[in-house]
């Protein structure tokens, strides 16, 4: 996935200013917010699509490792855990959350929602938040080693492990520069012009292994190559790349709440901890080090 | 072919008064005056008109509304000074591609256009392989050569077959300009007049021998500049290798401008293969104009 730090950079700053702007606008409220926002975050106060019930969204079908089975109601998988926990965090029973389906590119367009907040692994950017509101972020997407069964880096565990290996990855990208300062390999790194050249030379064994964000390393190992593996995550490596948010319908008066619970759930480590129990072990990818 | 006989003297242009010459008339002196005139009312001329559109050209750019931008963009000689180093480094695989696959563009052409040049039936084939060649090279694009060699070949698994973007690289280049050069030199050998291949085998040299001693050096010397010519447009073209993974001196820019979202150091590799090329073009122009020089003075066929 190809982006530029400085307008991520840029984009922070905006997101930064506009964010200082609201503040400073209407500073009562913002209080008001804060100090009573337990009480306008409970289910009886949220104008949700149905009265005591939160409607969550995800694609169909939904993918591993974000749900598991194609049935988010399991609460398994990395976005269906989080979502179960923003139901918590807001103060709705696991009974109280409705699934529905909604298609990826239709629910980035603007317009009404058949849903509460819908989690499909929504990167947040400045031309989406025209159209929609997103939450928090719920997940900073990290940077990934991904090799082919039968390659020397196939039984890599560790960075040393990898650092005598031929790597490579895409031009301009965060997996580029995680591989260049996290990995430092002995011989200079194979740059390549897409992920799609890098996985061709991964296949025809022109490069022992690539560096790609995790999402996409969930891709193309499981849909893309014949017997792709994920060698694990690259600690460290989530400055400057996507966030995942929940998205809302634009100016959704959900969109505090969420917001909140995402950050709640941060703080007290529940993210992180679905993160390493969904990512880490389940989908087998370790973060290396 | 070339008859050593005797050496004509060389035209001497201007002659030292020979001391028992009469002095120059007051009238040549005048002229001579006038002549000096102009040729400084001339220098003088061009050098107000050039310094003028210098002038123009820099306010022009200068007082644009972007500018700073611009300059601040692909301009900045900090950046430039930063990337300096990984780009010349960079630069060092263009040079090894360079001298090479130059070396082996020479040889493959050269025998693609004397196959090309086989006369007599049984060589048919010979002549339709090297002419199917040529004709599908020189008009595939270079950078479809590269991606098709670069990742095809290694694609098949074989035993041996090398991975490095250097070998593989080379290999594409040499492909797709020994396609032109080929051409080049056909044409070399076809402007060789006939008579002078009747009159090789009328002494009873082989083709072989008429080939290598009447016609090739011959034909070399026609095709020299255009022979140069390639050569300053492999210089650039050994910068698309990048694609197979190499850092070399473009890839080493891209990648300092996908850090800092500044366009100098594209300029500074930019600066740098022209830097390459100039040489190539000045001995370019002074082996043309040896050529011409000879050519002219008919002291060479």
């Amino acid at each position: 996935m190809r982006r530029r730090p400085l307008a991520l950079a840029v984009l922070a700053a905006t997101t930064l200013a506009v964010s200082a702007c609201a503040v400073e606008d209407d500073p009562s409220s913002d209080t008001a917010a804060s100090s009573s926002g337990g009480s306008s975050c409970s289910p009886g106060d949220l104008p949700t699509l149905e009265d005591g019930t939160l409607t969550i969204a995800t694609d169909e079908p939904a993918y591993e490792p974000w749900f598991s089975d194609d049935d988010p109601t399991n609460g398994k998988g990395y976005e269906a855990a989080v979502a179960y926990a923003i139901a918590d965090q807001l103060g709705y029973a696991k009974d109280d959350v409705t699934w529905v389906r909604a298609a990826f590119d239709s629910v980035i367009q603007p317009g009404p929602k058949s849903f509460d907040l819908d989690l499909n692994q929504f990167s947040i950017t400045d031309e989406r938040k025209q159209a929609v509101d997103f939450s928090s972020p719920y997940y900073d997407v990290t940077q990934a080693v991904i090799t082919t069964a039968g390659s020397a880096a196939a039984g890599a565990t560790s960075l040393a492990d990898l650092k005598g290996l031929r790597i490579g990855a895409q031009v301009a990208t965060t997996s580029l520069d995680a591989l260049t300062e996290v990995i430092d390999p002995d011989s200079d790194p194979a740059v390549f012009n897409t992920n799609d050249d890098a996985k061709l030379a991964l296949q025809n064994g022109q490069v022992d292994a690539i560096v790609v964000d995790l999402p996409t390393a969930f891709y193309i190992t499981a849909a893309e190559l014949d017997d792709g593996k994920i060698v694990g995550q690259l600690p460290d490596s989530s400055a400057g790349g996507d966030q995942f948010g929940a998205l809302l319908e634009k100016d959704s008066p959900l969109t505090e709440c969420v917001t909140t619970a995402v950050d709640a759930l941060r703080e007290d480590g529940t993210l992180a901890d679905l993160e390493q129990q969904w990512l880490s072990e389940v989908a087998d990818a370790p973060v290396l080090s | 072919m070339a008859v050593r006989g005797r050496r004509r003297p060389r035209p001497v242009l201007t002659p030292p008064a020979p001391a028992g010459l009469p002095a120059p008339s007051a009238l040549e002196l005048d002229r001579r005056a006038w002549r000096r005139s102009r040729s400084r009312r001339s220098t003088l001329v061009a050098l107000c008109s050039t310094l003028l559109f210098a002038v123009v050209a820099y306010l022009a750019v200068t007082r644009s509304p972007g500018w700073p931008r611009v300059q601040a963009t692909f301009f900045s000689p900090s950046v430039a000074l930063d990337s300096l180093p990984e780009i010349a480094r960079g630069l060092l695989l263009n040079l090894k591609v360079l001298v090479v696959g130059g070396l082996l563009v020479f040889v493959c052409g050269l025998t693609v256009a004397v196959l090309r040049t086989l006369r007599g039936p049984a060589f048919a084939p010979v002549r339709i392989v090297a002419t199917l060649y040529v004709d599908v090279f020189r008009g595939m694009p270079l950078i479809i050569v590269l991606y098709l060699v670069g990742f095809g070949f290694p694609a098949l698994r074989l035993q041996g077959m090398p991975t490095s973007p250097f070998v593989l690289g080379t290999a594409a280049i040499v492909l797709t300009y020994s396609a032109y050069v080929a051409e080049v030199f056909r044409a070399g050998i076809e402007s060789v007049h006939p008579s002078q291949r009747a009159a090789a085998r009328s002494l009873g040299l082989t083709h072989r021998q008429t080939m290598r001693i009447v016609v090739l050096p011959q034909a070399l010397r026609t095709v020299t500049p255009a022979l140069l010519n390639d050569f300053v447009s492999l210089q650039k073209d050994v910068g698309l290798i990048s694609v197979l993974s190499a850092v070399d001196a473009v890839r080493a820019a891209q990648i300092l401008v996908g850090r800092s979202f500044n366009f100098t150091p594209y300029v500074v590799a930019g600066l740098l293969f022209v830097l390459l090329a100039v040489p190539s073009a000045r001995i370019a122009d002074t082996v043309a104009a040896r050529a011409r020089r000879r050519q002219q003075s008919g002291s060479l066929l």
